[in-house]
């Protein structure tokens, strides 16, 4: 490795094989897993959907969050905003006067979230972290709660009902074409992987790193501070808004709950957990927590069940993880942010910082290093 | 519609749940007063407190019309236990979850702060189910308008309405005294301004942490009893509403600031009840909310508190 390269490498730009053949592993992985469900008899390419787009969901808010340094608690509002403008612009009992495709709806949908995204981002992101995340937190609470009071126009609770399907070289993406669904989801998956690291690679990339680790180094270097948050909280929300709009054609259905809190958490975990700031680490995190919440959690349970019904100890038998989720994700905050807060695979800036601090070392010690950008500026 | 009886019925409505969101508000501003930290648990140790007087006043057998000396003694022992149980249990997230992250940067507790909250909740939704409890109606609902007048009038002014009132005020002025004018308050007040020269006069500074997380989940234990005797309904997820309602209230009333937090209470309590009674209750959060985020951008100082440096 050149000098040259073990520099780039240093600050976080990917380059060589040894760092690309992990990914292209992931990658085929991921290609034959429809076979590999078939063939084993899984019955989980149903679940993987979901799952893929909540991988998609989480990339997005790794820009915010990881890239930028932004906490954004309300990141399910853009998601439902996406799903929301793909059911106004398709569903047959929308209220407007005109419909489109889908593809459109989703390009929309694309840009009316990051518009969202800006109208709130351009006041806010002067504030300080926790109460930006707070606002954010807000808006979150907010637009849910907007569209479930709407009901002349959004159907309320009962949420509206089918949204339009894509159409693709003659493919069908019906409620049973999993397949073409799934192939569908890796291919923007896959887009959106390629279009982030050339985000992170770029100019605006290296400026939101530099504002995210000392903003007032940053800015002394020419670095409009708001401006590039701004475009990590627009870029952010995008993602989160075409992710909705595929979310809402696939299950053909848009209601409030969808859309909670909660999703938001679940979503800011899978960047936490994979290491905010890795992109592929973003990527394992989220299909970890997610195959948790929509597959494990559900067949653990059977599977303790099932060990408590042979045993026979009934304590077994009253487990129910599916229940539990709330606190297994809470729990692993609390114990990410006590003994790993750069997550699993932590991105290499802070990879390199930690093996400064002592590596391993520093690495055990319960008090973490400080990794945000709030290091420079706290005290 | 905009009868002046109209005016001051809900008035009174918004006064009495105002208190409530003044006690948990408190402990908002108590916390983030002496280390800068968005206790998000807060709100759900509120639910916990109210969850354990549910569990209490049903292991004593409390039920309706057994009015008397012996009832309000179970009630006080009922509210005391709750603030010793919900100061430990947020003495305890302190110790546990924020204090190993104090040098961390600052997202860092606040985060382990959303993951406490989500687990409360969780035990919550373990303890008394999904769908809202309902809390027995245990407080005299006589009205004292029509009491003392001796004629119906349409504004009514019950014994339920006092008696919350009777009970927020006390630790309010309590906790007020206490903060000013006692050398543990005034320990308090020096390791908000600065914690190492705190430090280097003698002050234990991880004890008058623990104190501000001690007084402000002592608050929100009694703010569950109280919310729960008053609105007669317990529901997992009211600590979440309650807490974010709170926190507003703690900012417009000016964060770190203790008049503040009861004044921005007392306001919250009184725009939502006027916003349940004029729009609609569905609206109230959105615009709560609403006004929490318009305050963010025009005022993050709130209405008393000093501008606070800002440091990011």
């Amino acid at each position: 490795m050149s000098e040259e390269t073990a520099r780039l490498e240093r600050i976080g730009v990917s380059s060589g094989w040894r760092s690309k053949a992990p990914v292209g592993l992931l990658a085929a992985a991921m290609a034959v897993y429809p076979w590999v469900d078939a063939r084993l008899g899984l019955q989980t390419l149903g679940a993987m959907l979901p799952i893929c787009l909540f991988v998609v969901l989480a990339l997005g808010l790794n820009i915010v969050v990881g890239y930028a340094g932004l906490l954004d608690l309300g990141y399910a509002a853009f998601f439902a905003i996406g799903a929301y403008t793909a059911a106004f612009l398709t569903s047959p009992i929308s209220p407007l006067p005109f419909r489109t495709d889908f593809w459109s709806a989703m390009i929309i949908g694309f840009f009316v979230a990051m518009l969202f995204g800006v109208i709130l981002g351009a006041p806010t992101l002067r504030l300080r972290g926790d109460y930006l995340a707070i606002v954010t937190l807000a808006f979150g609470e907010i637009v849910p709660r907007v569209f479930l009071n709407l009901e002349r126009w959004t159907g309320g609770s009962r949420g509206m009902n089918p949204i339009g399907r894509p159409h693709l070289f003659g493919v069908q993406f019906g409620p049973s074409d999993r397949i073409a669904w799934y192939y569908l989801i890796l291919i923007v998956g896959a887009l959106s992987v390629w279009a982030i690291s050339r985000l992170h690679d770029s100019r605006l990339g290296r400026a939101w790193m530099a504002v995210r680790e000392d903003e007032v180094a940053a800015a002394s270097m020419g670095i409009d501070l708001v401006k590039t948050r701004l475009l990590a909280f627009a870029m952010g929300a995008s993602f989160s808004g075409f992710a909705g709009s595929m979310f809402a054609s696939l299950f053909q259905f848009v209601d409030p709950s969808q859309f909670e809190f909660s999703i938001s958490i679940l979503v800011l975990c899978m960047v936490i957990l994979g290491g905010m700031g890795n992109m592929y680490g973003v990527i394992v995190g989220g299909i970890i927590l997610a195959s948790f919440d929509r597959i494990l959690a559900d067949r653990l349970t059977n599977w303790i069940h099932g060990v408590g019904k042979a045993i026979d100890w009934p304590l077994l038998l009253s487990i129910d993880l599916t229940n539990a989720r709330m606190f297994i994700f809470g729990l692993a905050l609390v114990l990410l942010m006590l003994f790993r807060p750069e997550g699993m695979l932590p991105s290499r800036q802070r990879q390199v910082r930690r093996d400064r601090e002592g590596g391993a070392v520093a690495a055990r010690l319960p008090r973490p290093v400080p990794t945000e950008h709030e290091a420079a500026t706290e005290g | 519609m905009f009868s002046p009886e109209i005016l001051a019925q809900v008035f009174i409505f918004g006064l009495a749940n105002g208190t409530v969101i003044a006690l948990i508000a408190l402990g908002y501003t108590l916390v983030y007063g002496i280390v800068e930290l968005i206790n998000f648990a807060h709100g759900d140790v509120f639910m916990i407190g109210a969850m354990l007087a549910l569990t209490l006043v049903g292991a004593l057998g409390l039920t309706t019309g057994a009015p008397g000396t012996m009832l309000a003694l179970e009630l006080l022992g009922i509210l005391l236990a709750c603030m010793v149980f919900c100061a430990v249990l947020n003495v305890a997230i302190e110790r546990f979850a924020y204090r190993p992250l104090r040098k961390a940067p600052r997202l860092a507790p606040f985060i382990s702060a959303i993951g406490v909250s989500f687990m409360l909740v969780n035990v919550g939704l373990f303890w008394k189910g999904p769908s809202p409890r309902l809390f027995p109606h245990l407080l005299p609902s006589v009205d004292l308008v029509q009491a003392t007048l001796g004629t119906p009038v349409s504004v009514a002014f019950t014994t339920k309405d006092l008696f919350v009132i009777l009970l927020t005020a006390p630790l309010m002025v309590a906790l007020h005294l206490f903060v000013g004018r006692t050398r543990l308050g005034k320990a308090m007040r020096a390791t908000a301004q600065d914690r190492e020269a705190a430090a280097m006069m003698g002050i234990d500074v991880n004890r008058t942490i623990a104190l501000a997380f001690l007084l402000g989940g002592a608050l929100a234990g009694a703010g569950g009893f109280i919310a729960g005797l008053y609105n007669n309904q317990v529901h997992f997820f009211m600590g979440f509403r309650a807490g974010l309602m709170s926190f507003t209230a703690a900012v417009l009333g000016g964060i770190g600031n203790i008049i503040g937090a009861v004044l921005g209470g007392l306001l919250i309590g009184i725009i939502s009840s006027y916003s349940d009674f004029y729009l609609d209750p569905r609206w109230t959060q959105v615009v709560v909310f609403g006004i929490l985020i318009v305050l963010m951008i025009f005022r993050p100082a709130g209405l008393l508190g000093e501008s606070t440096p800002d440091r990011a």
